[in-house]
């Protein structure tokens, strides 16, 4: 597991807004590795969503670069993007809002093969959706319901059938379970582990749920107001985190446990605004380490030690 | 003090008659509160929390509802004996309850220190000056300048605004505060704040709380007994000692299992095979038996009673799997 399938360099998205320039994504560097999940977390409006769909030219970015397999995609021609783009798909939070209402389950699937070409006769085409309903989990029987006549969970393994469909090497999964009940948000993700084996899937998971992304991922980044301020291998993130903010991500999570007893760090003050940052820390106001230098530079991400980058004057 | 309870539900039975359904939101749910104790109702999307918060609020219109059978006894009268009038002059003032979301309980154009001197002004004094002074003390409790007073709720963040509504809910020291998943749409370090003002101000007051979660970590922290529900009943029922260390019930032990737990390192998740059920067409018998993992011939024709297998510990199961 050691060839990178994504990597992106000093990627930056602003948007221009009434009051200033919104730097939803500003100046993050990460690669991924072939066949593992990158799990992305932090909490709203911190640029999860922006960095996944940017990554795919769903939006397109400021600055930076994105390579997927070797090839530089941010200079690629809008038509051979939409080529390449086979090859990485999404899945949304919404399983409802990303269908389209009028459409059955077949409708739904056959989308992406009909529009593509992939298939020149109906059998063959009609096969394939059968085939991928069977993937997800989807009974035949739904084959001709409509969203609004399914579960959440069912909604979810269409959108999924739907990314599978053109054999990606790539899915961004965007917050694929949050709208979903526990217990069917874990046949989801019983369900996204046994196709990344199956068909050899590389991941970024979006997640605000720290306890889904620490099950789910091999490697995960912290995200705080547009920057990466913490990435590493599962254990060092939830073991050894050493960001102020990893810290206090972790402690306020309630453990469904009544056996431990948990040192809680209490964050003052909300979120600031991501118009127009002052160019330093971007956790200096509520950061309870917070020392002299951090007024200074803005920290960069560095590597303290193997696969384990932080950015933080103080480590 | 045994037996002081501050609300008793017993056998409440709740339904939506529509056009084309009759949902059987909630079933024969029978409950005790101890005064100052919280109570976490803990169950997934449609099993029946928020009907049975509203009906104990007196919230829910008739119709499409209908409040079949039952009684909730609190303070030891029967509230759905009383008039509106009287209901009015319980609402937020002897029963508060919090929504998901704050907008709910905010008026967009009056700035918030109006709306909390006005649940003041409703319950407690005529005095303008006196409701004023303790609408700004209930903001300093709740942690927001009150030169902030003055400002209109989008002035505020979402963390804020539940600030806000806790303010106005618990402004005339609510006997029963009913929070009905009060932080899902907060952020988990906004979350971790608004969960800590709670218990402080429930402390000092020694209010007594329902708590409406789907986050077993959020039972853990802040409740004393738990109300597992499923299909508009308690399905289990115990101190959250029972509950944590000694579930009994399936479906309870089904939530454990399919939960991923940030304190674990390598955790395999067992699902709840199917879906919940349709309210307006529920499985006869018990109604968990079509996802149940244990289930036999029995569970699907009859429906179990609620046994105490320990002392307050209820369970609705047959157990075989145990005998
Ligand atoms: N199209 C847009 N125009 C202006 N601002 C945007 C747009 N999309 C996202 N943003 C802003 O960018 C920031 C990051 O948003 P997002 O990537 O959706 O965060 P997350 O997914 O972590 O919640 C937020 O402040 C958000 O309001
Ligand atoms: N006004 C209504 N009309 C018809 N059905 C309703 C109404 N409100 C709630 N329901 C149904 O009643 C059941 C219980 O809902 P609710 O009490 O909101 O559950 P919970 O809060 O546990 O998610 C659900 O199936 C829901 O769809
Ligand atoms: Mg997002
Ligand atoms: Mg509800």
């Amino acid at each position: 597991m050691t060839q990178k399938l994504l990597e992106v360099n000093n990627l930056k998205k602003y948007f221009d807004t009434k009051r200033g320039k919104l730097h939803a994504v500003d100046d993050v560097s990460f690669y991924i590795y072939k066949g593992e999940t990158l799990g992305v977390v932090g909490e709203s409006g911190c640029g999860k969503s922006t960095t996944g769909r940017t990554v795919l030219r769903l939006i397109e970015p400021t600055e930076g670069e994105i390579f997927f397999d070797g090839i530089d995609i941010n200079s690629l021609s809008q038509e051979v993007m939409r080529k390449k783009r086979k090859e990485m798909q999404i899945v949304f939070q919404d399983p409802y809002s990303s269908l389209d209402s009028r459409r059955t389950v077949y409708e739904s699937i056959e989308e992406p093969l009909r529009v593509n070409k992939i298939f020149n006769n109906r059998t063959d085409l009609s096969n394939r959706v059968f085939e991928l309903m069977n993937t997800v989990g989807l009974a035949e029987r739904l084959v001709n319901s409509y969203p609004h006549e399914l579960d959440g969970g069912r909604r979810q393994r269409v959108g999924i059938a739907r990314a599978l469909a053109l054999n990606p090497s790539f899915i961004v999964l965007d917050e694929p379970v949050s709208a979903l009940d526990v217990s069917i948000q874990a046949q989801i993700l019983n369900l996204m582990e046994r196709l990344q084996d199956n068909l050899n899937l590389t991941y970024m998971f979006i997640s605000h749920n720290l306890s889904v992304v620490r099950h789910i991922s091999d490697r995960v980044a912290v995200m705080y107001l547009g920057k990466i301020v913490e990435l590493a291998s599962y254990k060092n993130i939830f073991i050894n985190p050493q960001h102020p903010y990893t810290k206090a991500l972790l402690s306020a999570v309630p453990l469904p446990r009544i056996d431990l007893k948990l040192d809680r760090i209490i964050l003052e003050g909300d979120v600031p605004s991501p118009i127009n940052p002052v160019p330093r820390c971007r956790f200096y106001g509520r950061c309870p380490e917070r020392k002299e230098v951090c007024k200074g530079d803005l920290p960069e991400l560095r590597e303290i030690e193997a696969e384990h980058f932080v950015a933080c004057h103080l480590i | 003090m045994k037996n002081d309870y501050i609300l008793e539900i017993e056998d409440l039975t709740v339904k939506y008659i529509t056009e084309d359904s009759i949902v059987s939101a909630v079933n024969n749910m029978s409950l005790k509160l101890e005064r100052g104790n919280t109570l976490g109702f803990v169950g997934e999307t449609g099993a029946g929390k928020t009907t049975t918060a509203k009906s104990i609020m007196r919230l829910l219109p008739e119709p499409p509802t209908k409040i079949e059978s039952g009684k909730i006894i609190f303070n030891g009268e029967n509230i759905l004996e009383k008039s509106i009038k009287h209901m009015q002059s319980i609402r937020g003032n002897k029963i508060s309850m919090i929504f998901q979301d704050p907008m709910t309980a905010l008026n967009p154009v009056i700035p918030i220190i109006d709306q909390i001197a006005e649940v003041i002004l409703l319950h407690q004094t005529k005095d303008r000056k006196a409701a004023y002074k303790r609408a700004e003390e209930m903001l300093e409790i709740v942690e927001i300048k009150k030169e902030r007073g003055e400002e209109y709720p989008h002035q505020f963040s979402g963390g804020m605004k539940q600030r806000v509504v806790i303010a106005i809910a618990l402004a005339c020291t609510p006997d029963l505060l009913i929070a009905d998943e009060p932080t899902t749409a907060l952020d988990v370090t906004i979350q971790a704040q608004v969960l800590k003002l709670m218990h402080d101000i429930k402390e000092s007051n020694n209010t007594s709380m329902i708590m409406i979660t789907h986050d077993l970590g959020i039972v853990a922290e802040a409740c004393d007994n738990v109300a597992v529900i499923y299909a508009g009943s308690i399905v289990e029922y115990g101190t959250k000692e029972d509950i944590f260390n000694s579930h009994a019930h399936p479906y309870t032990e089904g939530l454990f299992n399919c939960i991923p737990d940030l304190s674990k390192t390598e955790s395999e998740l067992i699902p709840i095979k199917g879906i919940m059920p349709d309210p307006s067409d529920l499985p006869t018998g018990c109604k968990f038996h079509p996802r149940c993992p244990y289930a036999v011939d029995r569970c699907s024709k009859e429906e179990p009673e609620s046994k105490e297998i320990s002392d307050g510990h209820m369970v609705k199961c047959f157990l075989e799997h145990r005998k």
